[in-house]
């Protein structure tokens, strides 16, 4: 075979291997919008959007979907709180205090927290940290937001502390300097200079971590319960929005039934979501590169 | 010293000293503001400064001037212990400020660097308003009660870094908005704006057009009056018109240290005179 046929077909492969991941994506959104326009001749989008009772699997089916976001979002916010601070620190620590040597051993540690199987963490939230919680708070039940989110906090605090590390390297020396020659601590150098400086890397590595809440799915499937409810009560049990497609996915749901496409609307509006927050992060650091180009 | 190696000086540079626009005759013998003796700089196991001795006086302009490498501004930075932020480097010898020596553990560093101010070779302002630039060493260092102390001294160190009419009607806007020329004379303000001592200046016009760097330097004929200059330079015509005293360094050593003057028209050592005269480095 000469070279240049050779050539021609490893293009061709590798031209074909690229489309492929790119058609699967394709397919994916394709299916997520059929699904959701047959739901949604069904059930109003109004009355999905705004309903405050989700029962599509009673006898007495509702398709108010705010239920779900509810829960999505107060496991969510109970992630940020734990993993937005601590993941913030820990960064300006690394990126400000840490000896290199230190930070070269830290950095791929956490990195590889990150890379735990999300079930484990599940598990852990379901049998460690909800009974550990049950003696601090007795009135907790065994399914609960606040346990998940923790984990979820805990699990995605290196996400945030890699991502905004990186930012804060990307800072220029220059800058550093400057302020320590006014005078400056390491701390308000940190804190005044450097963390400004970096403000967009961060923020994109919070939307990143808030879109990474979101989606995230076997801790609160397994330790958050199976109960729809609007509240912003983190003691009792709720379902999220992932937790409810693994509900019906792992079900006898028929196919092509209103509950069956029940899933596909729930899944779409989480696309939508986690999509948006991931396009506002790829742009705010885009916006960075270019400060500091 | 030997006279009778030493060749003659080219004109271009031998008339540059007398140059200088209506200047009151330096005092040489201002009394001593910094006193370095014995002074040796580790970078991990390699010596960047060997030995270092210099008295630098007050109120006058100090160049220092050398090939890249040569370890200048290396000697700059231990002054306001910049390098103690890179890690793994080591000092030898004594530094006195006033003297007091600013090695000694009690030394507090961050006062330190509030007497011995910086500008740096590329000019750094923080992504912040231009006002907010000038007010940040104010801040930190809790050196303004009031708002209207703080707007005082924002502008009087603008006025003195001669941008004040440029950018008295835009504080607002950020500082990264401005000219080259213009991000260096805020980077000097900003400096000024805590009153140091010294003003030490790393080639603060070394990437800056020709006009930006007249303005540069006619800011340091300013400034001399009010602050202690050390100044790093690779350019010699700049050395030059600016300094007072110029010290001379090659490989980590102080080769010679005198009279600006003197250094560009009859330098003792030979090596001296093969760099200002562009025969070596």
């Amino acid at each position: 075979m000469s070279t240049r046929t050779l050539e021609w077909i490893v293009e061709r492969v590798l031209l074909l291997c690229a489309l492929l991941s790119v058609l699967t994506t394709a397919g994916i959104i394709g299916v997520l919008a059929v699904e959701t326009f047959a739901f949604l001749r069904v059930v109003p989008v109004l009355d999905f959007l705004t309903g405050t009772e989700w029962t599509p699997l009673f006898s007495s089916q509702k398709f108010g979907v705010l239920p779900l976001i509810a829960g999505t979002m107060l496991v969510s916010a109970i992630a940020m709180v734990v993993a937005l601070p601590m993941g913030l620190l820990s960064a300006v620590y690394l990126s400000e205090y840490a000896p290199n040597n230190l930070r070269r051993v830290v950095k791929p540690i956490l990195e590889i927290l990150a890379g735990v199987p999300t079930v484990v963490y599940g598990y852990f939230a379901l049998t460690f940290v909800t009974p550990m919680l049950q003696q601090v708070f007795p009135t907790l039940s065994g399914f609960n937001a606040l346990s998940p989110g923790l984990v979820m906090g805990l699990m995605i605090m290196p996400l945030v502390s890699s991502l905004s590390e990186d930012a804060m390297q990307a800072v220029p020396r220059g800058l550093r300097e400057g302020s320590y020659a006014l005078g400056a601590t390491r701390m308000q150098t940190a804190l005044k200079v450097v963390v400004p400086a970096a403000f967009s890397g961060i923020t994109a590595a919070f939307i990143l971590a808030v879109s990474r809440a979101i989606g995230e799915t076997m801790i609160v499937a397994i330790a958050a319960g199976q109960q729809p409810r609007l509240t912003g009560n983190p003691f009792v049990p709720i379902e999220t929005m992932t937790a409810y497609i693994v509900q019906v996915s792992l079900g006898d749901t028929p196919q092509g039934t209103i509950e069956y496409r029940t899933i596909f609307a729930v899944g779409m509006l989480l696309f939508v979501m986690t999509f948006g927050l991931n396009l506002i992060s790829t742009w705010l650091r885009e916006r960075f590169r270019e400060e500091y180009a | 010293m030997n006279v009778e190696r030493r060749r003659p000086v080219p004109a271009s540079l031998a008339g540059v000293t007398t140059s200088r626009r209506g200047q009151s005759p330096a005092a040489f013998d201002a009394p001593v503001k910094v006193a370095v003796d014995g002074l040796n700089f580790y970078y991990g196991t390699k010596r960047a400064l060997d030995g270092i001795s210099i008295q630098i006086r007050s109120n006058l302009v100090t160049a220092l001037i050398g090939p890249s490498g040569c370890g200048k501004s290396t000697f700059l930075r231990t002054l306001n212990r910049m390098n103690d932020i890179i890690p793994d480097t080591r000092v030898e010898g004594t530094v006195l400020i006033d003297d007091q020596s600013i090695y000694e553990s009690r030394v507090d560093v961050v006062q330190l660097r509030r007497r011995v101010g910086m500008v740096f070779q590329k000019s750094n302002p923080f992504p912040k308003s231009i006002f907010e630039n000038v007010a940040y060493g104010l801040r930190i260092n809790g050196l303004v009660k009031t708002r209207a102390e703080l707007e005082g001294r924002v502008e009087e160190s603008l006025q003195q870094a001669a941008i004040w009419e440029e950018v008295k009607d835009r504080l607002q806007e950020s500082a990264l908005a401005l000219s080259g020329g213009q991000q260096q004379r805020l980077c000097i303000a900003r400096a000024l704006a805590i009153r140091p001592e010294i003003l030490l200046m790393d080639e603060p016009a070394s990437a800056l057009d020709p006009i930006a760097t007249q303005r540069i330097e006619e800011l340091i004929y300013e400034l001399k009056k009010k602050y202690t200059i050390v100044i790093v330079t690779h350019n010699m015509q700049q050395a030059a018109r600016v300094s007072d005293q110029t010290a001379f360094f090659w490989l980590g050593r102080l080769v010679e240290f005198d009279r600006t003057d003197k250094i560009f028209t009859a330098p003792a050592e030979k090596l001296t005179e093969d760099y200002v005269t562009g025969r070596c480095g």
